[in-house]
């Protein structure tokens, strides 16, 4: 250590001043991504940086390694990596900056890995090419990671192919090909976001450690305040590409000062601290499933001997990890995959088991909803279009009958008339989500399934669509059959909660019954595994799970 | 994977079944039938019949065509109308020369476009990448017999590197072979470089989107070594599916750069028939086409199939 040196500069990896990223298109200039960003960042310590989708975050943490998607530039500003500015390298030398001293690691390990090469060359790869190690030594050093990163039989993990092993293994292993050069400075953009509530934990728990014993500096991308609270140590929130606020983790968390964090901040607690919605028993019973079965083709069954039932202005959530079969579940009902024992009873009918079978009516009368309005709307259709069909499918009407009704429905959902002659491509994600609510309420149905209806928004955003949707409930007495993994969510809207565990139902019954001990050992997983607020929740969970074991 | 290779396999045999069949109908429904070509002006009423009930012709049609698949799954394809020789003396030779001239064309002109293929994806929208593309498209639309004559006027004519006329005989060395036959190779490499070029690059530049390719970006690897290593491999199906397609082209397409040559192959071959209503020639021919299409076909499914990881190491 060098004394005549300030120690604030001394152990300074990453400083960006005055950061501004512009797309440019051929026709000009376009949005400006990033405003007038700046930071530092020390060895050893984590940056989280929050904000929703369109504020900025992965451009910037992209940009911390002079790298930015085809259209974007950096037009401004300085990106000083130790004792240069990134921005003033020629572009070998940016290269071997990359992986070697400032690595990646993305939201989808899935994606981001090459599925035509094995673990191995992916992750010695960066060691290798860079002329760090030979591949033997980088192969020792990969099965080290992995040991660290508790993955199983990591003696053998790397010979494997990314599509053989589970997400979060492979999202793991990609933390580990971040490290294997032994960079100064991490950038983990959403590395927990696709993974399941249960396998987020323990994910989290080893990129933590990772972190703490080698004193990496990271850039902690999320949108998950709670997510940030458990690994960072200064938080920087941002919002349409410039910074809110900048602070202590601990200070934004418990005392942030501007109006836009403290209203994160709120509905973050909010969907954490909800009162149980009362179960309300007194509905008629609408939909019975009793005893249902069925399989993809093969034998083993993704949904095996569900019963559940919905009464009218109930909202059964339906809750489990992917691939537990919840949105099987959804297809059984509306007949896309037909059941192949038990029954399901619709006001008392039994329902074909194939879609082509049903009456117009009994289609009718269950409508979905789905997690991407961008996949489920036709984006060559108007919305008069988009929602009007249903109104002449089902009813038969007019074009001037069909423009009335739409209208009306347009109104319901809070979205203006002059919006009719609108595609999907002008309208912004939580105004498409509503009118896929429309399309649904076009056919006047009597029980609408919303399979991760808010997922893919942010939480503002879903916090109103999920207002809506239960205005409307207690406007039009549907019930909703609710498939989601965000918990928070069953606690705000549900009444009763299904949890499903490898197609089985595993609880089901009023929420705050199923919610309350005693639990059935996997609610009570689900239930400790959604991350918290507090800065030692991670360590309490991993505490309880260690004494469990 | 095995079924899926084995599934592959099934579906090739029944088509070239139904191309058989194919064939066979369309001779049938020519006007006039064999015994009435044969004899040609001498065709009286009796001898007519008298011909046709010793070529079997009067028997019905599924027994006759089940007799010409058998024998010819024996190698006997019949005889030829001009000159009375069974066929598979003259073709034997001949699908030789077709071979060679579209092995010949495929050694040089596969690797080329690939390699184009991926200099062009490389170095996308720079002038190298324009210039490939323009030359390519000029020779997709261009019919072959132009190049074909093009290339004589300037290699034979203009400047007498090379022969107008492609003649090989049986005896002629493998060195006088490429040499006689460059003009057609080259005709043929230009006919068919252009369309796998422009798929490889095509497919490697769709694959260079991936979050993968990012990802090889971020790790601070060179943009070869990404191409070649990262996106080549994911690439491969819909390449292998173009390659096998152009090579299936070098056989069954060259009838007209054959005939431009006066080359003696099966397109030339097949050509002088058809003017000769020489039927029993075309029909053979027309197999060993379709024959040839469709295993060239299954191989490069075979090949897609075998390319794919998940596919080759199930979890």
């Amino acid at each position: 250590m060098n004394d005549n040196r300030p120690k604030q500069t001394d152990r300074q990896v990453l400083r960006v001043d005055n950061l501004r990223i512009e797309v440019k298109t051929d026709a000009g200039p376009g949005p400006v991504l990033v405003d007038d960003v700046s930071f530092t960042l020390c060895k050893g310590e984590v940056l989280g940086l929050i904000g929703e989708s369109g504020a900025g975050k992965s451009t910037i943490g992209l940009a911390s390694m002079v790298y930015t998607r085809s259209g974007c530039y950096i037009t401004g500003g300085k990106i000083v990596f130790l004792d240069n500015d990134l921005r003033e390298l020629n572009s070998d030398q940016r290269r071997n900056t990359r992986g070697v001293k400032i690595a990646y690691i993305a939201q989808s390990a899935a994606a981001s890995f090459n599925p035509a090469l094995t673990i191995y060359e992916q992750v010695c790869e960066v060691a290798v090419r860079h002329g760090l190690m030979n591949f033997a030594d980088a192969k020792r050093e990969a099965i080290k990671l992995f040991r660290e990163l508790e993955l199983p039989n990591p003696d053998t993990f790397g010979d494997r192919y990314p599509h053989q092993v589970s997400g979060g293994q492979l999202q793991r292993a990609m933390a580990a090909m971040a490290m294997v050069a032994k960079p100064d400075l991490l950038i983990f953009d959403e590395p927990t976001t696709a993974l399941d509530v249960t396998t987020q934990v323990e994910v989290l728990a080893s990129f933590r450690k990772l972190i703490r014993e080698h004193g990496t500096a990271a850039l902690y991308i999320t949108h998950d305040l709670a997510v940030v609270a458990q690994i960072a140590d200064r938080i920087m929130v941002l919002r349409h590409g410039k910074m809110v606020e900048l602070g202590d983790a601990t200070q934004i968390l418990q005392h942030p000062t501007q109006e836009y964090t403290q209203k994160l901040v709120a509905e973050r607690v909010a969907a954490s601290t909800h009162e149980f919605v009362e179960s309300d028993e007194s509905g008629e019973a609408l939909l019975k499933i009793d005893r249902v079965s069925a399989s993809y083709r093969t034998l083993v069954k993704v949904i095996n001997g569900v019963t559940l039932d919905i009464r009218r202005g109930d909202t059964v959530a339906v809750v489990g990890e992917s691939g537990s079969g919840k949105s099987t579940l959804a297809r059984i009902l509306v007949g896309l995959l037909p059941r192949e024992e038990g029954d399901i009873r619709f006001a008392g009918e039994s329902l074909p088991p194939r879609l082509k079978d049903r009456s117009k009516d009994q289609l009718r009368r269950i409508q979905m909803i789905y997690q991407m309005p961008d996949v489920a709307l036709n984006p060559q259709q108007t919305l008069l279009e988009i929602i009007g069909r249903p109104v002449s499918f089902y009813f038969n009407k007019s074009g001037d009958q069909v423009r009335q009704r739409v209208t009306e429905l347009l109104r319901q959902i809070d979205l203006p008339e002059s919006f009719i002659t609108r595609r999907p491509g002008e309208l912004s994600g939580g105004q498409k989500q509503r009118v896929s609510i429309a399309r649904a309420l076009a056919a006047e149905p009597e029980l609408i399934i919303c399979d991760e209806v808010t997922s893919a928004l942010d939480p503002l955003v879903a916090e109103e669509i999920l207002r809506l949707l239960k205005r409307l409930q207690d406007e039009l007495g549907v019930a909703y059959m609710f498939i989601t993994h965000d918990l928070g969510t069953v606690k705000r809207i549900a009444n009763k909660v299904a949890v499903m565990l490898k197609g089985q139902l595993v609880a089901f019954g009023p929420t705050p019954k199923v919610f309350a001990p005693p639990f059935h050992p996997y609610t009570e997983l689900l239930l400790s595994s959604v991350p918290e607020m507090r800065a030692d929740w991670l360590d309490e969970v991993l505490a309880k799970r260690r004494q469990l074991v | 994977m095995f079924k899926l290779i084995s599934q592959r396999v099934a579906l090739g045999l029944l088509t070239l079944l139904l191309a058989s069949a194919l064939i066979f109908l369309g001779v049938e429904a020519l006007p006039g039938d064999l015994a009435s070509k044969l004899l040609a002006n001498n065709a009286t009423p009796e001898n007519l019949a008298a011909l046709r009930l010793e070529l079997g012709l009067d028997r019905p049609m599924l027994v006759r065509y089940w007799e010409w698949l058998s024998h010819m799954l024996q190698g006997d394809f019949g005889a030829s109308l001009s000159n009375k020789r069974a066929i598979i003396g003259d073709l034997g030779p001949r699908a030789l020369n077709t071979f060679f001239l579209a092995g010949y064309a495929a050694v040089i002109a596969v690797p080329l476009a690939v390699a184009l293929g991926i200099i062009a994806a490389i170095r996308q929208g720079g002038i190298f990448d324009r210039l490939v593309n323009v030359v390519t498209l000029f020779s997709i639309s261009v019919p072959e017999f132009f190049i074909g004559y093009v290339l004589v006027m300037l290699l034979a004519v203009k400047i007498r590197l090379f022969p107008v006329l492609s003649n090989v005989t049986p005896d002629t060395d493998f060195m006088q072979r490429l040499y006689l036959t460059f003009l057609p190779m080259a005709t043929m490499v230009m006919v068919v470089v252009a369309h796998m070029m422009r798929m490889t690059r095509a497919s490697v530049l769709a694959v260079m989107a991936s979050p993968y390719i990012e990802m090889a970006i971020l790790k601070g690897l060179p943009k070869w070594r990404i191409v070649v290593q990262h996106a080549l491999p994911n690439a491969l199906a819909p390449i292998l599916n173009v390659v096998a397609l152009n090579l299936a082209y070098l056989i069954v397409g060259v009838v007209v750069v054959e005939v431009v040559f006066v080359y003696p192959g099966m397109g030339q071959w097949i050509v002088d028939s058809v003017s000769k209503k020489d039927l029993p020639v075309v029909q053979a021919c027309g197999m060993i086409f379709a024959a040839v299409f469709i295993t060239l076909n299954i191989l490069a499914d075979v090949l897609a199939i075998i390319s794919n990881p998940r596919l080759r190491h199930p979890r």
